[in-house]
């Protein structure tokens, strides 16, 4: 017989009051103790489950601050859609977790309530921006947890932790009642332990929404089900000549020994050429961070967040001090470069040519999808690296990116599973990326890999 | 590629931010760095190439001209930094004759 919902709470509680690691922004005790009585009257696919969720998606009740200063004082009046989801099917919402504020780094250091530490080595970055909730996956603290993905901010976390994260297809989960950073690239997945657990609370939270105009009309099979199939014939896409530089030897080597592995279970491998991929860093720092400028022009102080609580004569001023006080260095940089690429006389050079570029990585993907099930390659070229390590080097940070950023341009869902750890027993994560709402692949390719570490 | 110093000037100002010294100084450093590393997508020819704007082809969703429930203005108004009970307050914007 398991300890019932509450011991286990009570538990959890202690063993977090423990940590002095910030994985969580908001844990709120009465709010909680609350909602786990209301929970426990519902019987649903979730009941029972812990989950922790990313302090970018509104959860009615508790604080959102998108680990920003100016979304300090900022409490949530609704639920986001996958909220409401998850409240209906049982689970139980343990907190807020740590991010890169607004969703914008890699390694869940740019947070204004101090960074997040990997809890497999805490030298270490956990990834970002979804850190917080990668690490509450792996620290045992929650079940599951969701993460927000823009251009890698759930696998890459997921990676560096030794946990599952899957991005889904965009369009595939409703985005209503998440902070926006780059609108047509954003989309909300799970972080858990096992893929089994990813395709579970996938089916709770995918589906149409109608308060989500780009949330897809397509119809969402049973993943839990899906994942059943044999995965034998199943041809998969390698792009090696992405791997020949750049790519850490035990990386590789963790790589090597996942298709090994997937040879054995009847899945054949075909050498692809991803021609565009090189330029994939460039086009998402001109689109996403166009897209955040005008995305964070709401910040202003005034319907919500923080003021500067000085008198000022202007509006311009004040904004600009409300503005100023509440971003994080790298908010601020990545909203100068987006208003930069979006200004007049640069719009075309940067961010026309920027979509053009986009077409062309996408059509790419589509092509290669057309004739292989998935593709397949490291999540990250490196496992997790030091604190600090990258923080004052914003063009290195980004670099960081290679292999998960051009996923989020062509739309594709996207997994990390865990493979052979790397040197020092640091976790290293296998991506598999499907075509547009066939999520149901890239999960049982990724389960074949889960079961045949045994 | 290399930014100015009036230039970061220029896009805070548009951006309604205001730096510290310091501040500009590093932007329009690694600003520009950013900058000489986005030149690379020069290297692309994208003359005959439609810009993507969305990667799902969208339509336009309507729906019913119907009254659903919205929040309340006393709720919305709780996470106002500073407001009088009915409007938000801002510094004055209208100048006086």
């Amino acid at each position: 017989m398991k300890d019932s919902i509450q011991d286990r709470i009570s538990e959890l509680l202690d063993n977090l009051e423990k940590t002095d690691n910030p994985i969580f922004i908001t844990i709120d005790k009465d709010w909680l103790w609350k909602h786990v009585k209301e929970q426990a009257t519902i019987e649903g696919p979730l009941s029972g489950k812990i989950i922790a969720v990313k302090d970018n998606i509104n959860v009615r009740g508790l604080p959102t601050t998108c680990a920003s200063r100016i979304l300090e004082t900022y409490y949530s009046l609704y639920d986001a859609t996958v909220i409401e989801k998850i409240r209906v099917a049982g689970g139980i919402l343990l907190g807020k977790t740590n991010m890169d504020e607004f969703a914008m780094g890699s390694s869940t250091e740019y947070s204004a309530w101090g960074e997040v530490r990997n809890p497999i080595d805490e030298t270490r970055v956990p990834g970002g921006s979804s850190g917080g909730s990668a690490s509450a996956v792996s620290a045992g603290f929650v079940d599951y947890a969701l993460g927000s993905d823009t251009g890698g901010s759930i696998r890459q976390p997921a990676a560096f932790t030794g946990t599952v994260g899957l991005k889904p297809t965009y369009g595939r989960v409703s985005r209503y009642g998440l902070t926006a950073y780059a609108s047509s690239f954003d989309q909300i997945g799970p972080i858990t332990k096992t893929v089994s657990q990813s395709a579970e609370l996938l089916n709770v939270i995918a589906g149409k929404d109608s308060r989500d105009s780009t949330s897809a009309d397509v119809p969402v099979p049973n993943y839990l089900k899906t994942l059943q199939e044999k995965v034998q014939g199943y041809v998969v896409g390698i792009p090696w000549h992405l791997l020949e530089k750049g790519v850490d030897e035990d990386v590789l080597e963790s790589f090597k020994d996942v298709i090994s592995r997937l040879e054995k279970e009847g899945v054949r491998f075909k050498k692809i050429e991803l021609k565009y991929a090189d330029y994939a860093i460039a086009t998402y720092y001109i689109l996403a961070t166009a897209e955040a400028s005008s995305n964070l022009a709401r910040f202003d102080g005034v319907r919500y967040g923080v003021n500067a609580k000085e008198q000022l004569q202007d509006l311009f001023s004040y904004y600009a001090k409300n503005r100023s006080k509440g971003f994080g260095p790298e908010v601020k940089r990545r909203i100068m470069l987006g208003t930069y690429v979006l200004s007049s006389g640069y719009y075309e050079a940067y961010y026309t040519r920027g979509q053009k570029v986009r077409n062309l990585i996408a059509q790419e993907f589509f092509t290669l999808l057309n004739e292989v099930d998935a593709l397949m390659f490291p999540t990250t070229p490196t496992t997790a690296f030091k604190l600090g390590e990258n923080v004052d080097d914003p063009l290195k940070m980004y670099l960081n990116d290679v292999f998960t950023v051009s996923v989020n341009i062509a739309g594709l869902p996207a997994i990390s599973v865990p493979g052979k750890p790397g040197n020092h027993g640091l976790p290293v994560g296998c991506q598999i990326i499907g075509n547009a709402y066939e999520e149901g692949t890239i999960l049982q390719l990724g389960h074949t890999i889960e079961r045949s570490r045994i | 590629m290399s930014i100015s110093r009036e230039e970061v000037l220029h896009i805070a100002k548009l951006a309604r931010l205001s730096l510290t010294e310091e501040e500009v100084e590093m932007y329009t450093h690694q600003l520009g760095e950013i900058l000489n590393y986005i030149q690379k997508l020069n290297e692309l020819d994208v003359d005959n190439i439609e810009p993507m704007k969305h990667v799902l082809h969208i339509v336009n969703v309507l729906r019913d001209d119907k009254n659903l429930p919205s929040l309340s203005r006393e709720d919305v108004l709780k996470n106002a930094p500073e407001h009088d009970g009915e409007y938000f307050k801002v510094p004055k914007v209208l100048k006086t004759e």
